[in-house]
């Protein structure tokens, strides 16, 4: 099953995409765990997460921790801390 | 009741006008009795700043400030709330924000409007990119760790 993986603000700047769909290998469990295989995907992602620690995430448009499930998650949301208001 | 309070929440590209959205909670009632009102504006950083754009996640934004808003509804005895946010490009002097909260008495107004404010700064999926007056790319705004102890100071025994 794929899914969707969103990026926002300096995260998707990095990546170069603002989203796209992913088979995920079978071991990827939780959101470190993704975060973790994410990197090593490539120099832009290594570039837009080499700090896993400040990235915020989302699944199902909801706040997670990193050490959270994603077995379900339909669309999982990585992005830096909100400068909004 | 409080229980029967439905928040007004809209994420829009175009301004707001503060004293109709005052009016449209207040109008044909005598029961509020205090009303707070809130309006984040773009601000020009002493000239250096041109514009801010706002990027924002649709959907998450509309459920995550729903969910901060019934969060207050739930605090405060609140008669009606409104939260607009704006995304895009916003000009210095613009309004970014406006939380309107409504109650009998002012204590649960203000404090709602100000929970509220430190919750959408902290929670609200919404990015601010500086766009500089010497026509230069100023970059994502850092988020400040005061927000996040600003909102931390809300939590409740426990969390």
């Amino acid at each position: 099953m794929s899914t969707k993986l969103i990026y926002f603000a300096w995260v998707r700047e990095r990546i170069g995409k603002p989203e796209e769909e992913v088979e995920l290998p079978s071991g990827i469990e939780t959101v470190s765990e993704l975060l973790r295989w994410l990197r090593s995907r490539g120099e832009e992602y290594e570039n837009a997460l080499q700090y896993p620690d400040v990235i915020r995430v989302a699944i199902n448009q909801e706040h997670v921790g990193h050490r959270e499930k994603i077995a379900g998650a339909r669309e999982i949301a990585l992005f830096p801390p909100m400068t909004g208001g | 009741m409080a229980g029967a309070v439905v928040p007004a929440i809209r994420i829009q590209r175009e301004d707001f006008d503060v004293a109709a959205e005052i009016a449209g909670l207040t109008g044909g009632r005598t029961d509020i009795g205090a009303v707070v009102t809130f309006s984040g504006l773009c601000r020009d950083e002493q000239g250096a700043l041109s514009a801010l754009e706002l990027e924002h996640y649709p959907g998450m934004a509309e459920a995550e400030i729903g969910r901060i808003a019934a969060e207050a509804i739930e605090r405060w005895p609140l008669q009606g709330l409104t939260v607009i946010h704006r995304h895009g490009k916003i000009m210095p002097g613009e309004n970014i924000v406006l939380v309107v909260a409504a109650s009998s008495h002012r204590q649960a107004a203000f404090e709602a409007a100000n929970f509220l404010m430190d919750y959408l700064k902290s929670r609200a999926p919404f990015w601010k990119k500086e766009h500089l007056a010497d026509g230069s790319e100023g970059g994502w705004v850092d988020a400040k760790e005061a927000d996040d102890h600003a909102a931390d100071r809300w939590k409740k025994p426990g969390e």
